[in-house]
């Protein structure tokens, strides 16, 4: 629960006055600018990567804290190569087996976290909002990175795919992308959606049955395709969403078997796709449910450059959130001495 | 106690809008009864008088749907905290709802609720008893008993009825001992989100309960008082198509009323884009198009009522990511106020008149209880409100009475403000200047 101010909005949770980064918790709200200053930033860093001594000082003495209430794998294990290659201290905790289960409330807890002097925290969250809501619970000063929450969004994942884009195809402008799957559960299609848009993609598609979209899709700024080979047609970039088992549940979908015929990416499907198309995928990635082997390992394939290109985004968020927080610390410290001496 | 108020703007109950308000010189109480209106000679000396220049004179509130959280959850409410709130909100009866801790299906618990209010005397509550034996929605419970105890009727709260059939038989058991059935209307299946199935869920990510989980448990409901004759009271509606079909059964004669909460004809579920728990609602705030269906349903008069909803919690409940947190807003407290900005919504043309207003939470309550029509009129008894609509404030939230301050309303500035409150003839509220 947070008050409104007074005008009734709410104030900008993840941006400093100046507008700069300070938490990065959805891309939603954020400018061109902005997401473009990622990129750049992400870009001039992955050559930090390449050297033998791979890391810079950027974050050096600061505790992050990386706190995973949802298994992963990848994303956890990349936050945290990051957080090395900028020189800071990393805890990894995977919440599942700990505190929650014991009947701490998630406020108890970080503020338990907070008193070891941490100075961020990078959240995996089930439910959707959950790093919003971290963002407003936690001291001023400590920075809060949305590893993915719920449904809702995954950020750094549609930051890391934006820069594999731009990687092969140079810029948004007059670039068709298409989305392929789940988009219901995606928090990752969420974010991309909108990264896209923003960027200036020409055209957003989503490809998949009624039942895996949510309600009004088309107000997220996408056009809606339930035939995969129609969706295709003159498609630059092809993004596959992978499958969860459980969605045969509930009845959304009748089987894998199904899915794969009408939605799995082949190499015949992928011929209705421009040429020179590139296919991404989140991962990890489901073979022969939505994508096949020869296409996932094929060399329209970009699957592995955003593995890569995820360590330098997460480092580029977190050195920007970072200073956006030492900056306004700074201003506030400035503000407050200020105002004892009047 | 003698009480005199002295000038005003009585709220009278002739057909005519216009005419619905007429200045008063004098309303005289005493022995809990109106003594007089605008007397020629009086030797009335009162032992209070209030000075209600500007002020409009109401009849106290009836609010159908309040939680008053005891027995069982005091850490969000108890009954003397949330009638003295409500008596602060200008309301002099409230209906509360059966889900306590032990939750009111026996007699034992009305007793209980019936003994605490009637200590704290700051409004009257008619409770509403459980519909199924601890709500689960499988067996009856003691309608006669719960009768004796003056339960004013009989509701399941949010928990879902197992199946049609033992609908049915609640229905007609209810018909049976002539208890009216307070219904929220849900159907369980479609039922699993937390906000309003539309745009917004579809951006923030959030499941969404479609209005459909609300309009075909009406449509069934109706269906059901049509077949067993009961009083069927719908409570809290929140979908435009729940007013469509409220209205069609009305025009068929089917003995059918219902009431909708406050809130869900002020907000809409834009005000959860933020992940802003304080709007997590059950029934969840809908679209503008929802909204402004429920304002038309007041103002035709199809809908017969509107209710707080009044759902106060402790702090620690709304103090977790969105969809753990649990619903409700504490509201009985700043009825007025909320009517005032409902009043003066000028970017819809179709606001809601406060006029219309006090009629929904007045005589439209009392005639779905089966009260007395509530006028202020010498010889009847005196629950009064007395609310200055220009009185300007912030609220602040050390201020609230209410255990419960979850509202949106903290640090806002407010248009109007309760006065005093006369419950029964006695002062149950008045402003500390």
């Amino acid at each position: 629960m947070h008050p409104l101010n007074e005008t009734g909005n709410m104030p900008s949770l993840q941006l400093t006055e100046t507008g700069r980064l300070k938490h990065f918790l959805t891309v939603s709200g954020l400018s061109k600018e902005l997401l473009t200053e990622i990129l750049d930033t992400a870009d001039s860093l992955i050559e930090v990567g390449e050297r033998n001594i791979k890391s810079v000082p950027l974050l050096r003495g600061k505790t992050i804290v990386n706190l995973f209430f949802e298994a992963s794998t990848r994303t956890r294990s990349t936050f945290e190569l990051a957080a090395k290659r900028l020189s800071a201290d990393v805890l990894n905790l995977n919440i599942n087996t700990s505190a929650t289960s014991k009947g701490e409330s998630l406020s108890d807890m970080l503020r338990n976290l907070e008193a070891m002097a941490s100075d961020m925290f990078v959240v995996r969250h089930a439910q959707s909002g959950a790093a919003h809501f971290i963002a407003e619970s936690v001291t001023p000063g400590v920075a809060i990175i949305n590893a993915g929450d719920g449904w809702h969004a995954h950020p750094t994942q549609a930051m890391l795919d934006m820069l594999t884009i731009r990687q092969n195809k140079g810029q948004f402008e007059g670039l068709k992308v298409a989305i392929i799957g789940d988009i219901l559960h995606s928090r990752v299609a969420r974010s991309q959606i909108r990264s896209l848009n923003t960027l200036g993609v020409e055209e957003v598609r989503v490809i998949a049955p009624e039942t895996l979209l949510p309600k009004h899709v088309d107000s997220l700024g996408v056009s809606v395709f339930y035939q995969i080979e129609d969706g295709l047609k003159d498609i630059d970039v092809i993004i596959m969403l992978r499958l969860q088992k459980e969605r045969m549940n509930g009845a959304l979908l009748p089987s894998e078997s199904e899915y794969y015929r009408l939605y799995g990416l082949t190499r015949a499907r992928l011929q209705h796709a421009k040429t020179d198309a590139i296919v991404m995928h989140p991962g990890p990635i489901n073979r022969g449910v939505e994508i096949e082997s020869e296409v996932a390992d094929g060399e329209q394939s970009v699957i592995l450059d955003q593995v890569t290109n995820g360590i330098a985004i997460r480092m580029a968020v977190m050195s920007m959130a970072m200073s956006g927080q030492t900056e306004e610390q700074n201003r506030l410290q400035v503000r407050s001495k200020e105002e004892n001496a009047k | 106690m003698k009480i005199e108020i002295s000038n005003g703007k009585l709220f009278s109950s002739k057909k005519d809008h216009s005419k619905q308000w007429e200045s008063v010189e004098k309303i005289q109480i005493s022995n809990g009864i109106i003594s007089d209106i605008n007397p020629v000679n009086s030797t009335f000396k009162a032992d209070i008088t209030i000075d209600a220049k500007d002020c409009y004179i109401i009849p106290g509130l009836i609010d159908l749907n309040a939680s008053l959280r005891e027995p069982g959850y005091t850490s969000k409410g108890s009954i003397e905290s949330e009638t003295r709130a409500a008596a602060a909100g200008g309301v002099t009866t409230l209906c509360c709802t059966p889900d306590t801790k032990p939750i009111n299906d026996s007699k034992a618990v009305t007793k209980l609720i019936e003994e605490l209010s009637s200590n704290s005397q700051h409004c009257k509550v008619l409770p509403l008893g459980a519909l199924t034996k601890g709500l689960l929605g499988e067996q009856l419970s003691e309608y006669a008993a719960l009768k004796d105890a003056r339960c004013v009727g009989l509701s399941n709260a949010y928990n879902p009825i197992k199946n049609l059939a033992i609908t049915k038989r609640c229905f007609e058991y209810a018909k049976t001992h002539e208890l009216s059935v307070f219904i929220n209307p849900i159907e369980p299946s479609l039922h699993e989100g937390v906000i309003h199935e539309n745009y917004i869920s579809t951006t923030i990510g959030l499941q969404g309960i479609p209005s459909l989980a609300e309009t075909i448990a009406v449509s069934q409901l109706i269906q059901l008082a049509q077949a067993t004759g009961v009083h069927l009271h719908l409570s809290q509606l929140s979908a435009a198509d729940s007013v469509k079909q409220l209205a069609a059964a009305k025009r068929e004669g089917i003995l059918v009323t219902a009431d909708t909460a406050i809130q869900n004809l002020l907000y809409t579920d834009e005000q959860v884009e933020d992940f802003n728990s304080v709007f997590h609602c059950m029934p969840p705030l809908r679209s503008q198009i929802d909204r402004l269906a429920l304002i038309e349903g007041i103002n035709s008069g199809v809908i017969d009522a509107i209710s707080s909803g009044h759902r106060p919690h402790e702090a620690a409940a709304k103090q977790m990511p969105f969809a753990e947190t649990e619903p409700g807003i504490s509201s009985i407290e700043f009825l007025l106020p909320m009517a005032m900005q409902l009043q003066n919504q000028i970017e819809s043309n179709r606001c809601l008149d406060f006029s219309k207003f006090v009629e929904a939470m007045t005589k439209g309550p009392a005639k779905v209880l089966k009260l007395k029509d509530p006028i202020i009129e010498k010889g009847s008894q005196a629950n009064i409100c007395v609310f200055d609509p220009s009185m300007d404030y912030k609220v602040d939230k050390s201020t609230i009475i209410s255990t419960g301050k979850n509202t949106p309303l903290i640090n806002q500035s407010l248009a109007g403000r309760v006065i005093a409150t006369i419950f029964e003839g006695q002062m149950s509220y008045q402003l500390q200047k």
